[in-house]
C-alpha cells in the first residue's frame, strides 16, 4: 500500500521536473520581446478606448506611440496636453502644445425655426433617412434629428433635446474624440477650438443652398449675404458654396459678425450678456441647454 | 405546372386596376423639366444654353463615358433655364427646363405609325444607334441598353429574355403596351436578337395577363425564334436573376452579371423603344406611365413626354383624391414616395401610385419574434433578420460574409414581417456601407 503511494508521488515529481525543464526552454526559445515602455505609456492613457486618436483602443495607440519616430503629430484627444506631455517624458520626445477642442452642432433648425413638410416612417436612423431623401423638412443639409451622433458618443456628452429636435453637447463631458463627427451623415458636427472661458463663435448652419431657398426652408439659415465678411476685422470669415465659415484660428471673438447676421445664423456661446439686450431667442435657448 | 423561380417569393394583392384602360396620349404640358441624370451611370453633359430653340428629338445632353446615356428634348420650344431642381428624393439635381411652344419634330424622325419589319442595320450599327438615341432599360432600373448589348469578350449570349412579367402590383404600363403594340415588340425583339447574335428569344409573362399571353403567342408565330412562356404569378419574378432562373433554370453566381450564364434580359418596354429607335429613328422621348390607386376615380395609362411634371398627370385625372397620404413613383413594392409633385416623369417612371392614409402608413415596429418568415420569402436565399441586425450594430464585416451585396432590394422581407420591422431599410444601409468598404479595398 505504502509502495503505491510512494510510486505515485515519485511519478508525479518526475513529470513535474520534465515539464518544468520543457517550459523553461520553451519560454526562452519563444520569448517575445515587448517594449516595457508600451505598458508604461498605456498606463498613462485614459483607458477610454474611444478610438479618437485613430488607433484601435488605448493599447493600440500606446504601441504606435512607442514605435513612432516623432510623436508630435499624435494626440490623445481625451487626455489632451497633460497626458501627451507625460508620455513625451517617458519616451524622451517632444510634443506640440495643442489647444483643447470641442464638438459643435452646426444646425439650429429646431422645430420652430424649420417647419416639417413631410413625415418619415422608415427606420429612425440618420444614415438611412439621409440616403432615402432629404428629410422631413425642406433643408437637405440640416440635422435629421434621429440621434446617430448621440448613440456614437461614449462619454455621455450628448443628448437629443426633445423640444428642438436637435442634439445638444454637454461641455463638461465632451472630450473631442470625434466619434459624433464621423457618425453624422451630413457632416453637421465640427471640432472647433474650445476658446478662452469656453467662448466660441460659429456659423450654426451647413446649408449650401442659395439664400432664398435656404431661408424658405429654415428661418435661421445662412443666406450667404456677406455682411459678416465685411464686418469681420480679422479676415476670419469666408463664404464658399453659399455658406459662411469662421476660421477659429483667426477669430478674435469680437462678436461683430454676430450682431450683423440678419438670420441669427452666427451663434455666440458662453459670452456674458451685452449691455444693450437684443432679441436673441434662438441663441439663448442653446446657451441655456449647455 | 407553370414555370417560376424556386426560392422564396410572395404574392401581394395584384390590384391591377388600370389593366383595362387604353393608353391615352397626355396633352403637351406648358413646360418640361428634363434631368440630366435619368439613368444608372454618369450624368449626361448639357449641350444647350438658356434661350436655345430645340425641337422634339434634339439632343440636349450628351453621354459621358460608356455607362451613360444621351438625353433628347421631348418637346419643341425654348430652353428657359438650366438649374438644379428636386429629384424624387428631394435632393437637387441639374435639369434643363424647356418652355413648350408647338410640336415641331426633328426631320430625321419618322412619325408614321406603319409597321416596318425589315431590319437594314448591322449588329454594330444597331448598338451604335441605340446608344445615340439614349435608350435605357425601361423596367425601372434605367441601365443603358447599349451597355447590356455590348457583350464582353470571352462571353457569348445564348438566349434573350424579354421581361414582360410586370410583377409589381398596380402597374399595367407593360400590359397595355403588349396588347396595343404586339408587332412592334416582336420587331424590337428581333432587332435585339440580331444585336446579340442569338437565335432564341423568350418572352416571360405572368399568368394574370391571359389576354397579353394570347395576343403575343399569336403574334410570335409570324417571327422566327421568339416564343412566349406563361409564368406563375409571384413577386419578384421581374427581377433579372429570378426571371433567368424561372425561364432558363440557371443561377447567376454571386456578384456576377446575367451574361455569365449566357442570358441577356431586356424589358418589353425597352424592346418597343428599340423598335422605334431603329426603325423610326425616334429617341427615347416618351413612355407609358400608369396613374393608379384605390382612391383614384379612373385609373389610367398615359403616354407621357419625358420631363412632364407629375402634377400634370394628377391634374389630368382630376386632382389628388381628398384622403391622399402618399404619392409613389413606381409600384408599391419598389417605388419611392415623392416629396414634391413638381418632379418630372423620367425614363424610369413606370407608374404614379396614389395611396390613402390607411394604405400608406407604416406600423410601429416591435422586436423580432424569430418566426423566420423573411428567410422563407427572400428570393436570394438570404437571412434578412440577420442582415438587419448587422446593419443596426454596424457589423459590416459580418454583413459582407452573409452576402448582403446579393440583396436585390425587392422588399419581400419587409412586406411579410409580422413585427413590421424595417428590414430592407437596414439592409440597404448595410449594402451602401459594405459597398464603400469593398470599393476602398480595390
Amino acid at each position: 500500500m505504502s509502495l503505491i503511494v510512494l510510486l505515485s508521488i515519485i511519478t508525479l515529481c518526475v513529470i513535474g521536473v520534465i515539464a518544468a525543464v520543457v517550459l523553461f526552454y520553451a519560454a526562452k526559445k519563444f520569448k517575445v520581446y515587448e517594449d516595457p515602455r508600451i505598458d508604461e505609456v498605456e498606463a498613462l492613457l485614459p483607458a477610454a478606448n474611444c478610438g479618437g486618436c485613430g488607433f484601435p483602443g488605448c493599447r493600440g495607440f500606446a504601441e504606435a506611440l512607442v514605435k513612432a519616430d516623432h510623436i508630435s503629430d499624435m494626440l490623445c484627444p481625451v487626455g489632451g496636453n497633460e497626458t501627451m506631455k507625460a508620455i513625451a517624458t517617458v519616451l524622451g520626445q517632444d510634443v506640440k502644445e495643442t489647444v483643447p477642442m470641442i464638438a459643435v452642432v452646426r444646425c439650429n433648425g429646431s422645430t420652430e425655426n424649420r417647419p416639417k413638410t413631410s413625415i418619415f416612417q422608415g427606420a429612425k436612423n440618420c444614415s438611412i433617412a439621409h440616403s432615402l431623401y432629404i428629410g422631413e423638412t425642406d433643408c437637405s443639409y440640416g440635422c435629421l434629428g434621429y440621434g446617430e451622433c448621440v448613440e456614437a458618443c461614449k462619454f455621455d456628452a450628448m443628448y437629443m433635446d426633445e423640444k428642438t429636435g436637435l442634439p445638444v453637447i454637454i461641455e463638461e463631458n465632451c472630450v473631442a474624440c470625434g466619434a459624433c463627427v464621423k457618425a453624422c451623415p451630413r457632416s453637421i458636427i465640427e471640432m472647433r477650438k474650445k476658446g478662452p472661458k469656453s467662448r466660441r463663435i460659429y456659423v450654426s448652419c451647413v446649408s449650401c443652398d442659395k439664400g432664398a431657398i435656404a431661408k424658405k426652408a429654415c428661418d435661421v439659415a445662412c443666406i450667404a449675404c456677406g455682411k459678416c465678411v465685411k464686418a469681420c476685422p480679422h479676415d476670419a470669415i469666408t463664404i464658399e458654396n453659399n455658406l459662411a465659415y469662421i476660421d477659429f484660428n483667426k477669430c478674435k471673438l469680437c462678436r461683430k459678425c454676430v450682431d450683423v447676421c440678419p438670420t441669427h445664423a452666427i451663434v455666440e456661446l458662453n459670452f456674458p450678456p451685452k449691455k444693450i439686450t437684443e432679441d436673441k431667442e434662438t441663441t439663448s435657448s442653446i446657451i441655456e441647454n449647455i | 405546372m407553370l414555370k417560376t423561380f424556386k426560392v422564396g417569393g410572395i404574392h401581394p394583392p395584384e390590384n391591377k386596376l388600370s389593366a383595362g384602360a387604353v393608353v391615352e396620349t397626355l396633352p403637351l404640358p406648358e413646360m418640361v423639366i428634363i434631368p440630366v441624370s435619368q439613368h444608372i451611370g454618369a450624368p449626361a453633359q448639357i449641350m444647350v444654353q438658356k434661350g436655345d430653340a430645340v425641337k422634339v428629338g434634339t439632343i440636349i445632353a450628351k453621354q459621358t463615358g460608356f455607362v451613360s446615356a444621351n438625353i433628347h428634348s421631348s418637346v419643341s420650344g425654348i430652353v428657359q433655364k438650366i438649374e438644379e431642381t428636386f429629384d424624387t428624393s428631394g435632393y437637387r439635381r441639374k435639369a434643363i427646363v424647356i418652355n413648350v411652344d408647338g410640336d415641331q419634330w426633328e426631320d430625321s424622325i419618322d412619325q408614321t405609325t406603319t409597321l416596318k419589319t425589315d431590319i437594314e442595320l448591322s449588329t454594330s450599327e444597331i448598338i451604335q444607334r441605340i446608344s445615340e438615341l439614349g435608350i435605357v432599360g425601361l423596367g425601372g432600373a434605367t441601365f443603358p441598353t447599349h451597355v447590356k448589348l455590348s457583350i464582353p469578350s470571352g462571353k457569348t449570349a445564348e438566349i434573350l429574355i424579354i421581361n414582360a412579367v410586370e410583377c409589381e402590383p398596380y402597374l399595367t404600363a407593360d400590359h397595355r403596351l403588349m396588347l396595343e403594340s404586339p408587332d412592334e415588340i416582336m420587331v424590337g425583339t428581333t432587332i435585339l436578337m440580331n444585336a446579340l447574335g442569338v437565335k432564341k428569344a423568350v418572352i416571360g409573362i405572368e399568368k394574370n395577363k391571359p389576354d397579353a399571353i394570347a395576343k403575343l403567342t399569336e403574334t410570335a408565330k409570324k417571327y422566327q425564334g421568339i416564343s412566349v412562356v406563361p409564368l406563375k404569378v409571384k413577386y419578384p419574378q421581374g427581377a433579372e436573376k429570378q426571371l433567368i432562373k424561372a425561364i432558363f433554370d440557371r443561377e447567376i453566381p454571386s456578384g456576377k452579371l446575367p451574361i455569365e450564364v449566357g442570358a441577356v434580359v431586356q424589358n418589353v418596354g425597352t424592346a418597343f423603344a428599340v423598335y422605334e429607335a431603329i426603325q423610326k429613328n425616334k429617341p427615347l422621348i416618351e413612355r407609358i406611365v400608369t396613374v393608379t390607386g384605390k382612391s383614384v376615380s379612373k385609373p389610367s395609362n398615359f403616354k407621357v413626354r419625358i420631363g412632364t411634371p407629375v402634377q400634370k398627370l394628377i391634374d389630368h385625372i382630376g386632382g389628388l383624391p381628398k384622403d391622399t397620404a402618399k404619392v409613389v413613383n413606381g409600384g408599391p413594392m419598389m417605388g419611392k414616395a415623392l416629396r414634391d409633385l413638381n418632379v418630372p416623369v423620367t425614363k424610369g417612371t413606370s407608374g404614379i401610385l396614389i395611396l390613402n392614409k390607411k394604405l400608406a402608413s407604416r406600423k410601429e415596429y416591435v422586436n423580432c419574434i424569430r418566426c423566420g418568415r423573411c428567410v422563407t420569402v427572400c428570393p436570394m436565399g438570404l437571412e434578412p433578420f440577420l442582415l438587419m441586425t448587422h446593419g443596426e450594430l454596424q457589423m459590416w464585416g459580418d454583413a459582407e460574409k452573409n452576402h448582403v451585396m446579393d440583396c436585390i432590394e425587392c422588399g419581400s422581407c419587409s412586406f411579410t414581417c409580422p413585427a413590421h420591422r424595417p428590414l430592407l431599410d437596414y439592409i440597404r444601409h448595410g449594402k451602401s456601407n459594405v459597398g464603400k468598404i469593398m470599393r476602398n479595398r480595390k
